[in-house]
């Protein structure tokens, strides 16, 4: 039992790190119903972001606390991965808004290619690794949560709400779902689509960068390719969790990461990834809208 | 009220790809009146709206809103100029609740008018206030059409442009909405531009109208003398009288 529960709380901090990652797909994917592939690479470049601010401030002030400068990481990173993924959005996608469907997700997997390549030639092609940054743990019976899990935990909590917040109380959030349903009508109504879309990037880079640099944190490597494998979970996320809901995102984050952690735990690890893509497959058929997804059919 | 041109189109064309759809349109909206536009299915009387609207952009010709040329300003431009649309097939935000489509109505001047306003609505449409928390896909074509009006005049605009309010309706809805009309018109100077294909109510409210065919405009007058007129009668108001 202890085992098992042990096991669902490391799901749940995956699948945290993975529904943080999932929204971003899922919200550009609502606005122009596009799959930006690059955003698992965003992710990524988020990871890097801390880490390299992680080097600059751990030689230029050695004994600084590890929450200020966790939370420097954070910022930083958000801030760098918006202004990738809004010049990402500014100079490949909207230029090919209006052509066919295809085009702007052939240029999002080309994006994908650019951005990791450009990673390994800059970065170089091993894994980089930091030093334990949180190494606390807290033994409650057999049990062992990390200090990592809780932040990771409440992090993606506290985002979760802020999120929840703009998108459903806020005039932009309002501007962002008008956006979505009808983007015609919405331009109608004064809002700025493209100054909107921009938006909606910068907001998905920048909870794509914390979940990059929680990976960090987590794993304490990051690699150039890591926007591969994570990134692609994520849109399984998306899409298992229904695209285009944001509820669904988070969902399909934590199952995933639950399902892998329990797979590997209790079956093997080598298989963990034939398990959630298996599971996906298999949801798919009997549920093609995934789990909170909503039917196509709208009255008009 | 009346004389000060408010709305100016001079030769203006659309195309939507290779087709012509407005073959050198001028029109003229002063302010203070309601004018109309009619004419048959596919005459380009949508198309015209849009094009105001620089969504398409008319390829030539000009559109001049208060003395200034807004053919290639952006959409969104265009309507903080405060003009509002009711567009063709009324075009609610289908998950959004009614409340909130009316608060995007608002969202030029932030929601700072917003209660005084939708009170306003709510008197003025009351199904809308039975409505106000129920996600506007669910509303009937009538409530929506009055959702889609109220979400116009949310913005506070000086020229409203309504495409079709009584399309598909039924003939006492029709017969309230254009009863509204007329009274904002009345009572706040609201200049209105209407497309219909229910000519004869739409000539009966305005001060003046615009036949429209296959792209141009084929005829103008007061409401009155279009209404007399024999062509327009044996085209578009004999036997389709509701």
């Amino acid at each position: 039992m202890e085992y098992f529960i042990q096991q669902l709380l490391n799901g749940l901090t995956l699948g945290s790190i993975y529904g943080l990652v999932a929204i971003g797909y899922t919200m550009v994917y609502g606005i122009i119903g596009m799959i930006n592939f690059a955003h698992g690479d965003i992710f990524m470049l988020g990871g890097f972001a801390a880490m390299i601010v992680f080097l600059i401030l751990t030689s230029l002030f050695a004994g600084i606390p590890v929450a200020l400068a966790l939370l420097i990481m954070l910022i930083v990173a958000m801030l760098m991965t918006g202004l990738w993924n809004w010049t990402i959005e500014r100079v490949a996608y909207r230029p090919l808004r209006g052509s066919f469907r295809l085009a702007p997700l052939i240029t999002a997997i080309g994006m994908s290619i650019a951005l990791s390549n450009f990673i390994q030639v800059t970065q170089g092609p091993r894994n980089k690794p930091i030093p334990p940054l949180v190494s606390s743990v807290y033994e409650i019976g057999a049990i062992s949560l990390s200090l990592k899990q809780i932040i990771i935990i409440v992090l993606t909590v506290v985002l979760l709400s802020i999120f929840w917040y703009i998108v459903n109380r806020t005039p932009l959030g309002r501007a962002q779902r008008a956006t979505q349903q009808d983007r015609k009508m919405a331009a109608l109504l004064g809002i700025d689509v493209d100054r909107t879309i921009s938006i909606t990037f910068i907001m998905g880079a920048a909870l794509a960068a914390v979940a990059g640099t929680m990976y960090l944190m987590y794993y304490g490597v990051v690699s150039f390719n890591d926007g591969f494998v994570p990134g692609v979970k994520a849109f399984t996320a998306a899409v298992l969790g229904g695209i285009g809901s944001l509820p669904g995102a988070v969902l399909g984050g934590i199952l995933i990461g639950l399902i892998e952690s329990l797979w590997s735990a209790y079956f093997t690890i080598d298989y963990k990834d034939v398990a959630t893509f298996g599971i996906l497959a298999f949801a798919l058929i009997f549920k093609p809208t995934g789990i909170l997804g909503r039917p196509e059919v709208e009255k008009v | 009220m009346a004389g000060q041109s408010l709305l100016k189109v001079q030769g203006v064309e659309t195309y939507y790809g290779n087709i012509r759809a407005l073959a050198g349109v001028d029109v003229e909206v002063n302010k203070g009146e309601i004018v109309s536009l009619i004419g048959a299915n596919g005459a380009g009387k949508s198309t015209l709206m849009m094009t105001i609207f620089g969504s398409p952009q008319a390829r030539s010709g000009k559109v001049v809103f208060e003395g200034q040329d807004i053919t290639k300003m952006p959409t969104h431009e265009i309507a903080r100029l405060r003009i509002a649309q009711s567009p063709e097939g009324r075009r609610i935000f289908p998950r959004m609740t009614v409340l909130e489509n009316l608060q995007m109505g608002a969202s030029l001047d932030n929601l700072k008018y917003f209660s005084e306003d939708v009170e306003k609505m709510f008197t003025l449409f009351p199904r809308l206030k039975e409505r106000q928390a129920q996600r506007g896909g669910t509303l009937s074509g009538g409530e929506q059409q009055m959702l889609s009006i109220g979400r116009a005049l949310m913005a506070r605009p000086k020229l409203l442009l309504l495409d079709e309010p009584s399309l598909g309706l039924a003939p006492l809805i029709v017969k309230g909405i254009f009863e509204a009309i007329r009274k904002l018109n009345q009572d706040e100077g609201l200049t209105v531009f209407l497309v219909e294909q229910n000519a004869f109510a739409a000539l009966r409210l305005s001060d003046r109208a615009y036949v429209m065919v296959n792209g141009k405009v084929t005829m103008s007058g007061t409401g009155k003398e279009l209404l007399a007129n024999p062509e327009v009668r044996a085209a578009y108001l004999e036997g389709g009288r509701h």
